[in-house]
């Protein structure tokens, strides 16, 4: 154990973890990160394309390399950062991207190979033959280079969504983040403070900074403590916000039991949509590094993560006695020396590149020095430190690395807002950012400790001002600003390969091949050398790499550009974003109000867009489903069948201009409808195609009641809606959806009228007094409320009876009740389909969007007399003249089903599109004809009755001889329907 | 997006039901003939910027809305009644 004193870990509370099958201890307060550190384990992972052995880089979520699959069984997660995974008691990890043992992993033969795996050298090399991909190139690169494995296993966890709203909400929980909250939280205004680490004070716990002479702690819990006192202010660590939205909305994910060995009773993660009236980015600043020749190697780390272990986690990068150096380009990284020095930690040597490097402390320095290469295949043992023209090996058990500091523009640059460079903060920093957000601290390059406390309460003041909250400045604790003073220095010339994006395998090299091969533009280099798309996003790596780049080029770093962010700062889990709706709660589903009856008679359900509907109704002996829908047909076409239709869109339209508007709005004539009758009706669209059809009932002379298909409910009640208040305001009509509140129940067959009969209150339903085509209210079942239309879908006599939802249930009970003695049979969808196709009634199938009322033989319907919604479209040449029209077809061989979606050729024809004579919409076996029959559209298809077509299904290879007929397999003269 | 509904206040864009361009408002007359109704079904600006389009509040009220947007921005600069806005440009 290189344990330190002091730091922020419970010594009381030891805690077991498992890595790689081998069991070691740290404390709670511990990351798996620290407490690896702390057992001396230095190797955690290999690297995704060369496999070169990795240690831990950082100390919080932009860690390129100490990724780990974390947990076992269906819980594994693969490619989970060791620095952002806190210690629980029996935690297991394994390390990832090596075949064998992480110690000697077999593929490390592709370090070998490195250089025919340059920049872009899949695009070069994999490409022909191109057979190859998918079964060779793609399967080994995948396997070979990669990142870890997930379970395959359901995923076993909870979680949720849930929506918070707030004045100000701040990202970021260090100094200028508290400053924020606290300003704003003592002012009144409603208060979000999210961090995604496990406690607040971001850099205020790694370093040895004090506030008012104490340990900046205290001050980070005295802070915290008044603000969990405040009801206006909400605290939200282990909180990502991941995402800067529109209009003020933010994604964030809430670690909820991440932390925990399972989540037990809580969900896992809570996904939050915070709408925020204002928003104060603090999102602090990530270091950056600087390469130099074999910089990647375990023990390698930034100078502020190794601060951050020293100081939080009392943990030494070295056993006790080694020596740690420190190579840096500004005076951050001599921090670094002072507080290992101080927490009795051995310093090599300071390497600064500056020639005229400050000395800050009892050390070792090297003025104009530079780090240009290492050795340690498995971890750390020298560095090559050039001086003056000469170069000296020094042994070393850890390097910090300290190149400046980016800021975090991230969520900044949400909105297109580039960042800018500021030539004397040698950084980035926001511009343009989205509306409302006041970035402050450190992500705009003050990252002093009092300058980041003061910039947060500016910042805070100023976004509440825009919201007429009166705040008033707090009293700031007593803080120093540590000297920033750095030197460009980007990257450490040499001949061996230098890294600049660890996760990525992207080096400088790399960028120079980018650069010759003339991908300079920072979008082509990105892409091309995959720079920065790694899981990490290249937060420690896409400024070196611009700067490298420019320096390259010749051009400045503001002329080489940079490239934005873009949501998520961090990954972002499917599952989280999913927000518990999968399965059965992945879209609510709706139930007629038969549902429980029709569950209880057997039935099975069918999904009709968002409604579960009864299929068909399986009864003893019958082993397949066919049998069931023949014998509901023949039910129907017998006697008398019972169905579901509440599905249907309903709409209650009235006003004195009611005939008027739906004369607009279908396509025939719905104004002269006498009072008591019903009309079927056709919708077309604007652009003169069917849109949908229904019926039309007129229950008074100011009140009517439509229909819609199931599937398009919705957009007819959206289409009529968008007719009455955008075309024509002007004119005296409500319109309603009333589909949730009626239940409609179709009674259809030649015993209807007499099972009618039993339960309607004294009502005339002879033909002579209720005709075909009427409809009445009346009631039913001694006094209930209800409707009824005369109107068929199955061509046989018919009715539809509604009654308020609630009564449905009941209703359908009695129909089957009262109709026992007349062979009274529930039937479903499929019935209903075989039932309308047998009728050659249109349905979803024939109304596809591409057809006309002329296909189906309805052009007559489009009324010349009146303008409505698609008539002067529908009399376009090209539609007027298609001659494709609406027939039957019978399957030659009876026995054979006809494919719907085959095209139909003339027998004998070559097969093509130019040969094409249509298509088969519907197709179903008839058991009133007694074989396959179909419904379908045929050029010319009312001039071709009794021709031999040949349906082909080229996708099986199949064809089939099938006879052209009447679309009416049943009654075609329609007279039972009328009787 | 959250949409400042004239009636409702500020209402989350996912109430709602985009279509588009308001232009849609403007139906020629019947008399116009077919190719005014062409250029009406089928020809539609896309600007890069200040865009009047309707929304539907179909989770909600179940007004039309004329609703000025930027679509560089997305900055709402305005919503209306689509009912007072065919009236009054009408």
């Amino acid at each position: 154990m290189s344990r330190l004193s002091g730091g922020l870990i419970d010594r009381d509370t030891p805690l077991n973890f498992h890595f790689n099958g081998r069991s070691y201890q740290g404390y709670a307060g511990d990351t798996l990160a620290s407490a690896l550190i702390a057992n001396g384990v230095r190797l955690v992972g290999r690297s995704f394309k060369y496999h070169r052995p990795r240690g831990i880089f950082t100390a919080g979520s932009e860690e390129p390399n100490a990724l780990v699959t974390l947990r076992e069984g269906a819980r594994a997660e693969p490619n989970t950062r060791a620095t952002m995974t806190e210690l629980f008691d029996g935690l297991v990890a394994r390390s990832q991207n090596h075949i064998g043992s992480l110690e000697h992993d077999l593929l490390a033969v592709n370090d070998l190979l490195s250089p025919f795996l340059a920049a872009g050298f899949y695009y070069k090399t994999f490409m022909w033959p191109r057979a190859f991909w998918e079964k060779l190139y793609e399967p080994a690169i995948r396997r070979a280079a990669g990142l870890g494995a997930l379970s395959m296993e359901p995923d076993p966890d909870a979680y949720d969504k849930g929506f918070l709203h707030c004045d100000l909400l701040v990202i970021g929980g260090g100094a200028a983040g508290l400053a924020a909250a606290l300003t704003a939280g003592r002012a009144g205004a409603r208060v979000i403070l999210a961090d995604e680490d496990s406690r607040f004070g971001g850099r205020l716990l790694a370093e040895s900074d004090t506030l008012n002479g104490a340990p900046a702690v205290d001050w980070v819990a005295a802070v915290c403590a008044e603000l969990d006192q405040m009801p206006n202010v909400r605290l939200m660590s282990r909180t990502t916000v991941f995402g800067a939205y529109d209009h003020g909305i933010y994604g964030a994910v809430e670690r909820v039991a991440d932390h925990l060995p399972t989540p037990g009773a809580c969900v896992r993660q809570t996904l939050w949509r915070i709408t925020a009236r204002r928003t104060v980015l603090a999102a602090g600043a990530t270091e950056r590094h600087i390469p130099f020749a074999d910089n990647d190697r375990p023990g390698i780390m930034l100078a502020g993560a190794m601060r951050a272990y020293a100081n939080r986690w009392a943990v030494s990068p070295v056993p006790a006695g080694d020596k740690v150096a420190i190579f840096t380009n500004g005076d951050d990284g001599h921090r670094t020396a002072l507080d290992l020095i101080a927490k009795g930690v051995r310093v090599s040597h300071v390497i600064d590149t500056r020639t005229d490097a400050p000395r800050f402390g009892d050390y070792d320095l090297l003025s104009g020095a530079t780090v240009t290469g290492s050795r340690g295949r498995k971890g750390l043992r020298a560095i090559r430190v050039a001086q003056d023209g000469r170069e000296t090996w020094h042994i070393v058990g850890a390097l910090a690395v300290a190149g400046g500091w980016n800021p975090n523009v991230h969520l900044a640059s949400h909105h297109r807002g580039r960042p800018v460079w500021d030539e004397s903060a040698l950084a980035f920093l926001p511009h343009n950012p989205p509306m409302g957000m006041v970035p402050a601290g450190a992500c705009v390059g003050k990252g002093g400790t009092a300058e980041a406390l003061a910039d947060g309460m500016r910042a805070a003041c100023a976004a509440l001002a825009e919201l007429d909250f009166s705040a008033k400045p707090i009293s700031l604790p007593e803080a120093q600003n540590a000297s920033a003073a750095q030197a460009p220095y980007w990257h450490v010339p040499g001949t061996r390969r230098a890294w600049v994006d660890f996760q990525n395998d992207v080096t400088v090299k790399d960028i120079a091949l980018a650069h010759k091969e003339n991908m300079r533009s920072v979008e082509h280099l990105k892409r091309w050398t995959t720079l920065g798309m790694a899981t990490d996003q290249g937060k420690t790596s896409n400024v070196s790499a611009l700067a490298v780049m420019a320096e390259i080029t010749g051009a400045t770093i503001p002329e080489t550009g940079t490239t934005i962010f873009r949501p998520p700062y961090t990954g972002v889990a499917l599952s989280v974003l999913g927000g518990g709706d999968t399965g059965e709660h992945f879209r609510p589903k709706r139930l007629t109000p038969t549902h429980g009856w029709a569950k209880a008679q057997g039935a099975e359900f069918v999904e009709v867009g968002p409604w579960m509907r009864a299929q068909y109704f399986s009864r003893d002996g019958e082993t397949h489903w066919r049998q069931s829908v023949d014998r509901e047909v023949l039910a129907v076409r017998r006697d008398v069948g019972l169905c579901d239709v509440t599905t249907l869109g309903k709409i209650d339209v009235q006003g004195t201009d009611a005939g008027e508007f739906l004369n607009r709005v279908y396509a025939n004539m719905m104004g002269t409808l006498k009072v008591g009758m019903v009309r079927y009706g056709l919708m077309l669209r604007e652009d003169g195609h069917l849109f949908d059809d229904g019926t039309c009932a007129r229950l008074a002379e100011d009140h009517y009641v439509v229909t819609s298909t199931t599937a398009n409910a919705g957009a007819v009640y959206r289409n009529m809606e968008f007719a009455r208040q955008c075309l024509w305001p002007d004119l005296d009509v409500q319109l309603i959806s009333t589909t949730d509140a009626w239940a409609q129940i179709a009674v259809a067959g030649p015993k209807s009228r007499a099972l009618l009969q039993r339960i309607v209150d004294g009502f005339d339903l002879s033909n002579e007094a209720f005709p075909f085509m009427a409809c009445a209210e009346l009631t039913i079942c001694k006094g209930l409320r209800a409707r009824l239309f005369r109107i068929s879908f199955s061509g046989e006599l018919a009715y539809e009876v509604a009654v308020p939802a609630r009564y449905g249930q009941a209703l359908m009970a009695r129909l089957m009740e009262a109709g026992a003695d007349l062979g009274v049979t529930p039937y479903g969808t499929e019935a209903l389909g075989v039932l309308r196709t047998e009728k050659g009634h249109a349905a979803g199938a024939e109304l596809n969007g591409q057809t006309t009322a002329q296909m189906l033989g309805l052009g007559r319907m489009v009324s010349a007399k009146k303008d409505s919604i698609g008539a002067i479209m529908s009399r376009r040449e090209g539609l007027a003249q298609d001659r494709r029209r609406l027939v039957g077809l019978k399957s030659c061989t009876p026995e054979v089903q006809i494919p719907a979606g085959a095209h139909l050729f003339t027998k004998g024809a070559t097969q093509s599109l130019k040969t094409d004579q249509g298509w088969v919409t519907s197709a179903c076996y008839s058991p009133h004809v007694g074989g396959y029959i179909a419904l379908g559209f045929v050029e010319n298809g009312d001039r071709r009755m009794g021709e031999i077509l040949t349906a082909a299904n080229p996708l099986e290879g199949q064809s089939f001889e099938v006879e052209v007929t009447s679309a009416h397999f049943v009654d075609p003269e329609g007279g039972r329907l009328r009787d | 997006m959250l949409i400042p509904h004239p009636l409702l206040g500020l209402r989350d864009a996912q109430e709602f039901t985009y279509l588009g361009d308001a232009s849609l408002m403007s139906r020629p007359a019947p008399e116009a003939g077919e190719a005014a109704f062409c250029d009406y079904v089928f020809l539609r600006d896309n600007p890069a910027g200040v865009h009047r389009e309707l929304w539907f509040h179909e989770q909600g009220d179940r007004s039309w809305l004329v609703v000025t947007r930027d679509t560089v921005t997305h900055e709402i600069l305005g919503a209306e009644l689509a009912s007072d806005y065919a009236r009054s440009s009408s």
